[in-house]
């Protein structure tokens, strides 16, 4: 194969290869190449095929804008990912790469058909479909859609790298370390500032890196380079981080790193994460982003070979590869001429430079002349040719009254534009800073800033280096000052620089059909000039819109090539300027970013804490399945060998009923409120009154939402006349003590009461069944458990097993019940001594299964399954709960609000199916009159549904519309392929007379 | 990520530490009963939603626990001051004072 590498010609280590694969091909590169510039090194120009037609595509560029050159790269089991740039990709030894978009090879692409079908795919091609006939759409347009969409394919296993995180706080972040942004840098350095210089290459220097002609304080541009990265490294103050994309820039001058640390090792470090994720707080930034270049629009621009002039330059002084041998330029800007002398000065025959402009300043012929290269200036390029390359250029002349005259051929191995430079205005973009539009170079430029931050050199529309360098010094200088530090801008000495200027196009001039021509704006999402026109003429006159409807810059380059000239043509078409048309919203990440980046540590068993009880090593050992209930893990059933759920929740259900049964019920919420004024505190946050409620004794607490509508309940105990015990369900505990600490703080602060979460102070095991008392009996110190000392609903301490306890008689089962609350510390110790002691009475651990289905038998509810913020206490049965005679609580007034008043609000109500097998599926619709025709109302759901062992059926909880005055009716209960039907009945199915709680 | 003053604290923390509380200067009712349906409907439902300046609420939850009010520009989220619960709400003048 050709080698286009020229020896000892640019910055790559030509003394150590690489080796690497494309499409399972092998390659030579060097050390310091990217992909691109290793294939194009090797005369490889087609790298893939575009997003929509499947056209053959090339290299468009050198950076971070390419729009074209997305490859897939396989390092290794896992570590497949789509879409990477092969213009950043460094090559290393044992790299394997892959082109997309094609089937069944690259050079023959069966999806190529739809470029042939372009007519089809035009603007506004997926929403015009929508409205076709359904059945076309789903057998037709719905298949090839699918088949052919995505950018790629994705990873199918898990990611097994690792990701870092890190916060930083600096005095000045430079972004960017071309000309302008290594200025600012060393100023502030100087200044003795703490400094962040990021970029996203491997190495500083920028646009330095591609142009070698300017000298800099009577040095070379690159020896200058050397100076100023071994200054930078000298500081102690100045961290420079390189391969870093400044991804994103957030309010109050936080900016988003992302930093890439193994991808370019040919063998990383096992232990070593792959990117690390910077969080910046910057008291000053200085934006330096440079400024992209912009391609031509013309018949064919998209046939590989055909990149940007100032790309082929890099290629051609930064890798020493020459992009053809044969190259033509096409351009309306000075700065192509270079390229072209560039590359006539390496021994490249530059076929010709187009120039669309009729008049080319005076120096520049004279260096293409002494060069012998071919000038045609007020020419157009009208088509290209060459199936996977390009072969040949079509020009023609174009009068001075634009008539384009008759065509000719020019031979060649590429073509090479520049339709001027955009300044790359994305991250000032991210803070809402002000944009200006500057009529003369078509470009927007950083307006008034709305962070502390400066802007300088090619990203602020200043071209000249001589005056980059100056603008980068003066902003690092006055950000350095504005952080608290004497500081001086440097000045520079600039050498053999020229003064370059360009003019601006929409399409290029043709003597062809517009309406068929292909001449392409935007590469990736492969949106062509005629389809901006086609939408304006369908009406749609706002970039925004215009933008959606063509896809135009909506692609993972947001448009970096294409933006500028989308919106000049789109100007054009609508007839009004530019601004009037409007930019569209940059928005992080600048370039795109890995999932894993953004997630850094907070995956798998890190990505959220699992909340765990002093009991739960216990349960585990025991075989407990669990289940997640908010953040905690909670056992959710205990099976014996080979038993099924169902058989151990029946089983566990039995032993409560008959005998007894343990459960930890530590996640319970536990809030203690304490002071003069808790009881007067209780009074107003909760339904119940709280005043008569004697110390020694439990009461059940409901509380509403100022809205009226139930939030939370629980079982609170009065320990002494200013002191309560409350309880809160699993889930609920921050909110009820939020919203108590909300209304304490801010609505009533005059009130003397603390609130003190004390949940995880407190271990809690429940014990249920008529043997419950018998077990505990003996363990107990300092407490009368006889009936008429602590009768059901009391609450006393003392000991158990020797530890101090906060003992409750009370029941979620309809059992005999107490809740043992000790000092999480002892919660095990105790709950492993009472499993020994049970074992007389055959004792049985319990989940939150048989829980649910003990307190269903019983109909207590739930909140948050039984309710779901639109429950009022009537509507849940617990108007009993309502202290009617309090003036005032939290909720009061709003339940007599006519709409909470209403007959058919929903209800809760019991269902009994009348197949007493038939276990309702929580959540499933009910419906009055099951033959009505679709769509059917519905007037409720199943909430609550269970097997009920006790009672040998099933059982359910609804919520039904007018649900109590229905009570004996007959309801329908839909499903697939089933409709159940089921009888309306109160809530409680078992012991109705509470007999058990006193047994 | 917002940095927000939270006037107990005198200190600017990053907006992870606190929680949003909705809009400030909405005192509940000394006598809730006292009000039509009409009057309770808007003291619970009823919200200036601003284009500019708003006075919310805010609690430093991960750190001192305390609600306080704020004054920020729903456009631009920049901050103008936070202050004290029950403070009252600050006049034009020490608003412009403030973001000077
Ligand atoms: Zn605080």
């Amino acid at each position: 194969m050709t080698s286009y590498r020229i020896p000892e010609k640019g910055r790559v280590n030509q003394g150590k290869p690489v080796r690497f694969t494309f499409n399972g091909a092998s390659y030579v590169g060097f050390e310091g190449d990217t992909l691109a510039s290793a294939l194009l090194a090797n005369g490889v120009h087609l790298i893939g095929r575009s997003f929509k037609y499947h056209r053959p595509r090339g290299f468009l560029s050198a950076g971070s804008e390419e729009p074209n050159a997305l490859v897939g790269t396989d390092r290794g089991p896992g570590r497949f990912e789509p879409n990477t740039r092969a213009t950043v990709l460094e090559v290393f030894d044992g790299l394997n790469t892959t082109s997309q978009n094609h089937w069944p090879s690259l050079k023959r692409d069966i999806g190529a058909v739809n470029d042939a079908l372009y007519m089809l795919f035009s603007a506004g091609f997926y929403y015009k479909t929508f409205m076709w006939p359904k059945s076309f759409w789903n057998k037709v347009y719905e298949p090839i859609i699918r088949g052919a969409a995505g950018l790629g394919k994705s990873p199918t296993t898990p990611d097994p790298d690792t990701y870092a995180s890190r916060f930083a706080h600096c005095d000045v972040l430079v972004v960017g370390s071309g000309p302008a942004g290594l200025a600012a840098a060393l100023d502030a350095g100087k200044s003795g500032a703490k400094v962040i210089l990021v970029d996203e290459q491997a190495e500083l220097g920028g646009s330095l890196l591609s142009e070698t002609d300017a000298g800099i304080n009577g040095q070379s541009g690159w020896q200058w380079l050397e100076e100023a990265r071994s200054a930078l490294a000298a500081m102690n103050n100045v961290t420079v981080l390189t391969r870093t994309t400044a991804i994103g820039y957030y309010h109050q001058n936080l900016v988003g790193l992302c930093q890439r640390l193994t991808d370019h090792l040919p063998n990383p470090p096992a232990d070593a994460p792959r990117e690390r994720l910077w969080k910046v707080r910057a008291h000053q930034v200085v934006l330096a982003q440079g400024s992209i270049e912009k391609p031509l629009v013309f018949e064919g621009n998209d046939r590989p070979g055909v990149m940007l002039a100032g790309s082929a330059r890099s290629y051609l002084n930064r890798y020493g590869v020459k992009v053809g041998n044969r190259p033509v330029i096409v351009t309306s800007h000075d700065s192509a001429w270079l390229a072209a002398f560039d590359l006539a000065e390496a021994g490249v025959k530059v076929a010709a430079i187009i120039d669309i402009r009729p008049n080319v300043s005076g120096h520049l012929m004279e260096s293409a002349a002494a060069l012998g290269v071919e000038v045609l200036s007020g020419w157009t390029v009208t088509g290209t040719s060459g199936r996977l390359r390009v072969a040949s250029v079509r020009a023609n002349p174009v009068s001075r009254s634009g008539v384009v005259g008759s065509a000719r051929t020019i031979a060649c191995d590429a073509l090479l534009m520049s339709g001027g430079w955009t300044p790359s205005i994305h991250l000032f973009s991210h803070t809402k800073g002000k944009l200006d539009w500057n009529e003369e170079g078509q470009m927007f430029l950083p307006g008034e800033a709305t962070e502390e931050s400066r802007c300088a050199g090619a990203g602020n529309g200043v071209f000249s280096l001589a005056a980059a360098l100056a603008e980068g010094a003066a902003a690092g200088a006055a950000a350095a000052l504005d952080a608290g530090f004497a500081a001086k801008a440097a000045s520079y000495r600039v050498d053999g620089e020229l003064v370059l200027t360009g003019a601006n196009n929409r399409e290029l001039p043709t003597d062809r059909n517009t309406s068929k021509a292909k001449a392409f704006v935007d590469f990736q999402n492969d949106v062509t000039a005629k389809d901006i026109r086609l939408a304006v003429r369908e009406g749609f006159k706002s970039i925004e819109h215009i933008k959606r409807y063509t896809t135009t810059g909506m692609a993972t380059d947001q448009g970096k090539t294409s933006n500028i000239n989308g919106l000049a043509i789109a100007s054009d078409a609508v007839k009004r300027p530019a601004p009037a048309v409007g930019l569209t919203t940059f928005r992080p990440p600048y370039t795109p970013t890995t999932f894993g980046a953004f997630a850094g540590y907070n995956r798998g068993e890190l990505f959220e804490v699992t909340r765990k009880t002093p009991i739960d090593g216990w349960a585990e050992q025991n075989g407990a399945e669990f289940e997640p209930v908010s953040l905690w893990r909670r056992a959710w059933y205990f099976p014996k060998k080979g038993e099924t759920m169902h058989a151990a929740v029946a089983r566990e259900c039995k032993s409560v009923r008959e005998s007894l049964g343990m459960f930890d019920a530590s996640t319970l919420g536990k809030i203690e409120i304490v002071g003069p004024d808790a009881a007067e505190f209780m009074n107003r946050m909760y339904t119940n009154s709280w005043t008569k409620l004697a110390p020694g004794r439990l009461r059940y607490g409901l509380m509403l939402g100022e809205d009226g509508f139930i939030r939370d309940d629980g079982v609170i105990g009065r320990l002494t006349t200013d002191r309560f015990h409350v309880t809160t369900t699993t889930g609920g505990a921050a909110r009820v003590l939020g919203m108590m600490e909300d209304y304490l703080q801010t609505e009533w602060p005059d009130l003397k009461v603390w609130l003190t979460s004390t949940t995880e102070q407190w271990a809690v095991i429940a014990l249920n069944g008529p043997n419950a008392r018998k077990l505990i009996e003996p363990l107990v110190e300092g407490i009368d458990l006889s009936d008429e000392a602590f009768p059901h609903m009391s609450v006393a301490e003392g000991k158990i097993c020797g530890v101090p306890t906060r003992l409750f008689r009370v029941s979620f089962t309809g059992e005999l019940g107490y809740e043992i609350n000790v000092p999480a510390r002892y919660g095990r110790a105790v709950w492993e001594e009472l499993y020994r002691a049970g074992q007389q009475h055959g004792i049985t651990p319990y989940g939150t299964e048989t829980m649910h289905v003990l307190r269903a038998e019983k109909g207590y509810i739930i909140v948050g399954q039984d309710t779901d913020g639109t429950v009022t206490p009537d509507d849940a049965g617990l108007g009993w709960a309502i202290g009617k005679a309090k003036p005032d609580f939290v909720g009061k007034r709003s339940l007599t609000r006519p709409d909470m008043q209403k007959a058919d609000r929903k209800q809760l109500v019991g269902l009994l199916t009348t197949d007493p097998n038939t276990v309702l599926e929580e959540g499933a619709q009910i419906v009055l009159d099951p033959s009505q025709t679709l769509p059917m109302k519905m007037v409720g759901h199943v909430t609550s549904s269970y097997w009920s062992a006790a009672l040998g059926r099933s059982i359910a909880m609804a919520v039904i519309e007018g649900g109590k005055a229905r009570e004996g009716e007959t309801i329908h209960v839909p499903t697939p392929g089933r409709t159940h039907t089921a009888k309306v009945v109160g809530t409680v199915f078992f012991d109705p007379e509470n007999k058990r709680l006193s047994a | 990520m917002l940095l927000i003053r939270c006037p107990y604290c005198e200190a600017e923390r990053p907006e992870l530490e606190f929680t949003y509380a909705g809009e400030a200067h909405i005192a509940r009712p000394a006598d809730p009963s006292k009000l039509n349906d009409d009057e309770w409907k808007t003291h619970l439902f009823i919200r200036s939603n601003p284009r500019g300046t708003h006075f919310e609420r805010w609690r430093h939850q991960h750190g001192c626990g305390r609600f306080f009010n704020a004054v920020r520009d729903t456009v631009s989220d920049k901050f103008a001051m936070t202050y004290k619960a029950g403070l009252p709400r600050p006049t034009e003048t020490e608003l412009e004072k403030a973001r000077s």
